[in-house]
Parts: structure tokens; C-alpha cells; sequence
């Protein structure tokens, strides 16, 4: 014979609410004390850096250092452009990254849009291929692609930077392709009708209607272009062609760091990523989520 | 699937595939080739054979150690990562109030260039007058050389990353939100623990975004660059303990201009990877949960 339990009592049924109500409250309070530790512990490098760009210099290297800058001083965000020639390299870097982001943004489209709609002979087979370059470390290709690049005497200019952008990028052409393929085929098929060719149904039903999915390439591809680092590196030479991530380290002499410009510099360099950021910030969570989760 | 339907793919992804033969097959290719030459950047590359290799794995001290290194940053900085990440969503996905706020706060760090965060790295784990030091030695801890030191530069380099886990937090706050809450509610009337839940629920069902991350954060992390070259100034010191495996890849090939050399290093880099990826595929591939497949 089973035994039933006997029924809980009312009064114990609200005591037993009220503990798990007790308990609710004590792993809310632990939540939020976490995420504010946290929140400090994520945000006070920032604090440091802001800190620091308003520093003079003899407060900036003392020790123990300053919690809060004893008084602001905006020397330093004058000084970034007077110690070195920061307004070119924020031209440059403005050049390159604008180039490469047009140059991504079209022909990463087009590419889309031939893998997403146009069932060609052997478009699996490129299409796997295209994932495949995904994986790739670029440093298998770095060394002859700087040859065919010194080859043609682009060494020491922006066309190393640029150029391979008007090629696709195969990060985004998934994306995009991803976004493509959720576009209802009715559309195309009565703008056929209609008589609309090809590259019209492109430009004029797939590009109207995924301008966010575009804005999010946009922006991505701005970021990277923007960060980046190793590029430069190898293909820059001359101190006027510098783009801001090389330009920063001529902050950095062989024994003295000026550190109060340098940080005022990285303000500067920051900061359109975090305007960037807030304007489109939608468009960056939408375009890492719809990728990283079909991964 | 006729003729013109095909030209006309072929016709989409045309600047695709000429980028795909000039700048990723041909290269290939061609470094490969270099891998068994001698190649100096100017003048011929003559064939060496598999010299570049046998000496890198016999004679090249220097190729050990930056793939100890290398390894190390995988090993231990890759997993931290992931999971400080994850914790991070994890709490976000509590229905927390200010779930906005915090998630911005947490994701900044992911934009700001290595390069500048590596600066600025630097300023606080400054031996002398650095703010870290300066906390530890108030509360009488020991305090460290940072970056300075053989053995902390790459625990320092790890602590560094982990300020960047906000961008794979965001991932998987991407792959929590879209766990039906109906299993939940089931496992619920089944008295199912907080605990077992999260066992049982939340991880098998975001499996597929672990998976992603870990691949890319492996694939990534083996080609860490730019923050070793900045806080090393480009040596790869202490002693050669933040050399990573690409630092000495880029030494080789554009400061030493030994470019046959480097191609060698550039394909073993790409067989590990390769085995790297394969493995995880076979190991966790198979467990991995899919919601939607093509």
C-alpha cells in the first residue's frame, strides 16, 4: 500500500511560500552584487584611461598614484597633435577604413546574394569552400601575398589595405547570405514577372530590404579596419602613412613612455567606436547573434 | 538549373572567386613551395627540401618555445574566457533590472583596439608606479612585475583578454535567450533543482554556441599577435616568454626576412589548427544540439 503524504496545512503552504520568497530575494540581491562588482571591475580601465589623459605628467608616473586627478588638465589631448602628427594618422585611418568598408560592403552583397538565390552549377561545392577559407589562418597567405603586393610596388601605400576588400569577405558573405535566404522568394519572383532582371531584383527588392543586415556588415567591418593592426604593421613604413593603431605608438619612445598623451591619444582613437557603438547598437548585436548562433 | 542560371552565379560571385585564387589558393600554394626553399625575400629561392622543417623541429629553440607559449595562452586563456563569458550572460539572462546598462557595460571592452587596451594595460600593471601594484600593496599583498616578469607576462596577457569575454558573452546571451522557456517549466514540475536545470537545460541547449565560441576563440587565440608585440615592444621578451608562435612567424619573416622559413612555421600553424578543429569536431561535434538545420 502506498503511503500519501499527508496535505500541507495552509499555514504551512504560506510559510513555505514565504521562505521561497525569502530565498528569491536573497539570490536577487547576491545577482545584482555580482553584476555591480563586476561592472566596476569591467569599467575602471576606462576610469583609468580618462584618468590618466587628464593627468600631468609628474601626477600621472607618481607613486602611490592618484585615485582622481587632483585637477583636470586638458593639456595632454592638446599635446596629442603637437608631439606627433596624430591629425594625419586619424586622415589615414579614415581613408583606409571608409575604402574598405564600401569595398566590403558591395562586394560582400553581390557575392551573398549569388549564394543565397542563384542555384548555379557547383554552388556547394564553392559555397563549402568559402566556409573552409573561415578557418584559414591569414599568416598561410601573408608572406606571398606581401610578394605580389611588393611586386607591384604597393609597399608603403593603402592599395595593400584596400584592395583586398573589393573582394568579399567570406565572414560576411555568410552573414549576409544567412540574412538573404530568410527574404520570401515571392517578391523576386513577381518582380520577375514585372520584368525586372537580375542585378534589378538585387537592387531593387534585396538591397531595400536588408539595409540592417548591411549596416551591421558596415559597422563590423569598420571596427575590424579600424583595429587593425598587423596590416599596417607589415605594409606601412613611412611615419605619414601610419593609421592611428601604429601612430599611437609613437607615444612609446625606447625609454620614456609619455603616458598622458598617449592615453588622451587612445580617447580619441576610441571614441568613434563607442559613438559607432551607441548609434548602431541594435545592428552589432544582431549581426553577432545571427551569426554566432547558426555557427 | 540551366546554362545562363549558372553563368550568372558564376557572374555573383565573381570578385569572391578571383579573391579566392589570387589571395588565398594561389598564396597557398606558392607558400608551400617557399616552405622548401631557402627564399630570402630578394634574389632566388633555391630548394631546400624539407631543411626548413627538420630544423625547426631539431635546431629552433626559439619554435618551441613560442609554441609552448602559444599553447599555454590557448590552454589556459581560451577556457577562462568562455566561461567568464557565459557567467556573464547567465547572470544578464536572470531578468535582471538594468539588463541594458550592464550588457553595454560588459561589451565595451570588446571594442576598444588591442592596441590601445594593450596601452593602456601597460599604465596599470606598471611595476613602479602602476595602479595594480599599488591596490596589492595596500591590502599588504605581494605585488609582481607584471609584464616585466618571466613568469607572469602570460597570465598577465590572460588577465588582459578577460576583459575582452564581453564580446562572447554577447553570443551567448543570444543562444539563452532562445531556449524555450517551456523545458523549463517542464523540468520545473518535474521539481527539478536550480542546479539541474542549468545541468540538464541551459548548457545542453546552448551547446552549439559554446561550440562556435570555442572554435573561433581556439582559431583566435592561436594567432595572438598584437598585444604581445606592443607590451614587448616588438621583442617577445622577457627572455622570450610572450615570443608567441605568430610574433616569431612575422620576426622571421619581415624583420630576419627569412621568408622560406617563415612559410614552414605559417603551414605548421595551419596543421594545428586544422587538427585543432577536427578533433573538437569529433570530440563535441556529435553532442552538439542544432535547432535548425538547412
Amino acid at each position: 500500500m502506498e503511503i500519501t503524504p499527508a496535505k500541507p496545512t495552509a499555514a504551512v503552504k504560506a510559510k513555505k511560500q514565504r521562505s521561497i520568497n525569502k530565498g528569491r530575494k536573497v539570490e536577487k540581491a547576491l545577482t545584482y552584487l555580482l553584476l555591480i562588482t563586476l561592472s566596476i571591475l569591467f569599467l575602471f580601465p576606462f576610469l583609468w584611461l580618462i584618468g590618466t589623459s587628464v593627468k600631468p605628467e609628474n601626477e600621472a608616473m607618481a607613486f602611490p598614484p592618484t585615485m582622481l586627478p587632483k585637477e583636470w588638465d586638458l593639456a595632454n589631448y592638446k599635446e596629442v597633435f603637437t608631439l606627433v602628427d596624430f591629425g594625419q594618422y586619424y586622415m589615414n585611418s579614415i581613408i583606409v577604413t571608409v575604402c574598405v568598408v564600401i569595398g566590403t560592403v558591395v562586394s560582400s552583397t553581390l557575392v551573398a546574394y549569388g549564394f543565397a538565390r542563384i542555384k548555379g552549377r557547383g554552388r556547394n561545392f564553392w559555397f563549402v569552400l568559402l566556409l573552409g577559407t573561415m578557418m584559414l589562418p591569414p599568416q598561410v597567405t601573408m608572406i606571398p601575398v606581401y610578394m605580389i603586393f611588393s611586386k607591384l610596388g604597393w609597399v608603403n601605400t593603402f592599395l595593400p589595405l584596400i584592395v583586398p576588400s573589393f573582394f568579399g569577405s567570406a565572414y560576411f558573405i555568410f552573414l549576409l547570405r544567412q540574412f538573404f535566404k530568410t527574404i520570401p522568394k515571392e517578391l523576386e519572383e513577381s518582380a520577375y514577372l514585372d520584368g525586372c532582371g537580375p542585378f534589378g531584383i538585387f537592387w531593387r527588392i534585396i538591397i531595400p530590404l536588408s539595409v540592417p543586415s548591411i549596416i551591421t556588415v558596415a559597422l563590423l567591418s569598420f571596427m575590424w579596419t579600424w583595429n587593425d593592426f598587423l596590416n599596417p604593421l607589415i605594409y606601412l613604413n613611412d611615419d605619414s602613412k601610419y593609421t592611428l593603431a601604429l601612430g599611437i605608438l609613437q607615444f612609446k619612445g625606447a625609454l620614456l613612455i609619455q603616458w598622458g598623451p598617449m592615453m588622451a591619444a587612445s580617447v580619441f582613437i576610441i571614441l568613434p567606436l563607442i559613438i559607432i557603438f551607441f548609434v548602431g547598437q541594435k545592428y552589432f548585436v544582431q549581426g553577432i547573434a545571427t551569426t554566432g548562433g547558426k555557427g | 538549373m540551366n546554362k545562363s542560371r549558372t553563368l550568372l552565379f558564376y557572374l555573383f560571385i565573381l570578385p569572391w572567386l578571383i579573391g579566392f585564387f589570387v589571395f588565398t589558393a594561389g598564396p597557398m600554394v606558392y607558400s608551400l613551395y617557399m616552405s622548401f626553399t631557402d627564399y630570402s625575400g630578394l634574389g632566388a629561392a633555391n630548394w631546400v627540401g624539407l631543411e626548413n622543417y627538420k630544423k625547426l623541429f631539431t635546431e629552433d629553440p626559439l619554435f618551441w618555445q613560442s609554441l609552448w607559449n602559444t599553447f599555454f595562452y590557448t590552454i589556459v586563456g581560451v577556457p577562462l574566457g568562455l566561461v567568464v563569458g557565459y557567467l556573464l550572460a547567465v547572470l544578464l539572462n536572470t531578468k535582471v533590472r538594468f539588463m541594458g546598462v550592464f550588457r553595454t557595460i560588459f561589451y565595451l571592452p570588446s571594442l576598444v583596439p588591442t592596441v590601445a587596451s594593450s596601452l593602456l594595460w601597460i599604465l596599470i600593471f606598471q611595476p613602479d608606479f602602476g595602479i595594480a601594484n599599488s591596490i596589492l600593496s595596500f591590502f599588504h599583498l605581494p605585488t609582481s612585475n607584471w609584464l616585466l616578469s618571466e613568469s607572469m607576462v602570460k597570465p598577465t596577457l590572460i588577465i588582459m583578454s578577460l576583459w575582452g569575454a564581453g564580446g562572447g558573452m554577447v553570443i551567448y546571451l543570444a543562444g539563452l535567450q532562445s531556449v524555450p522557456a517551456s523545458l523549463y517549466e517542464a523540468a520545473e514540475l518535474d521539481g527539478a533543482g536550480k542546479f539541474h536545470k542549468f545541468w540538464n537545460i541551459t548548457i545542453p541547449m546552448t551547446s552549439n554556441v559554446i561550440f562556435f565560441n570555442l572554435i573561433m576563440g581556439l582559431i583566435g587565440s592561436f594567432q595572438i599577435f598584437t598585444q604581445a608585440y606592443v607590451v614587448s615592444s616588438g621583442n617577445g621578451g622577457p627572455n622570450y616568454k610572450s615570443l608567441f608562435y605568430v610574433f616569431y612567424l612575422y620576426q622571421d619573416a619581415f624583420k630576419f626576412f627569412k621568408m622560406g622559413y617563415a612559410s614552414a612555421l605559417a603551414w605548421i600553424l595551419f596543421i594545428i589548427i586544422l587538427v585543432f578543429t577536427l578533433i573538437q569536431f569529433k570530440v563535441f561535434g556529435k553532442k552538439v544540439y542544432y535547432e535548425y538545420d538547412e
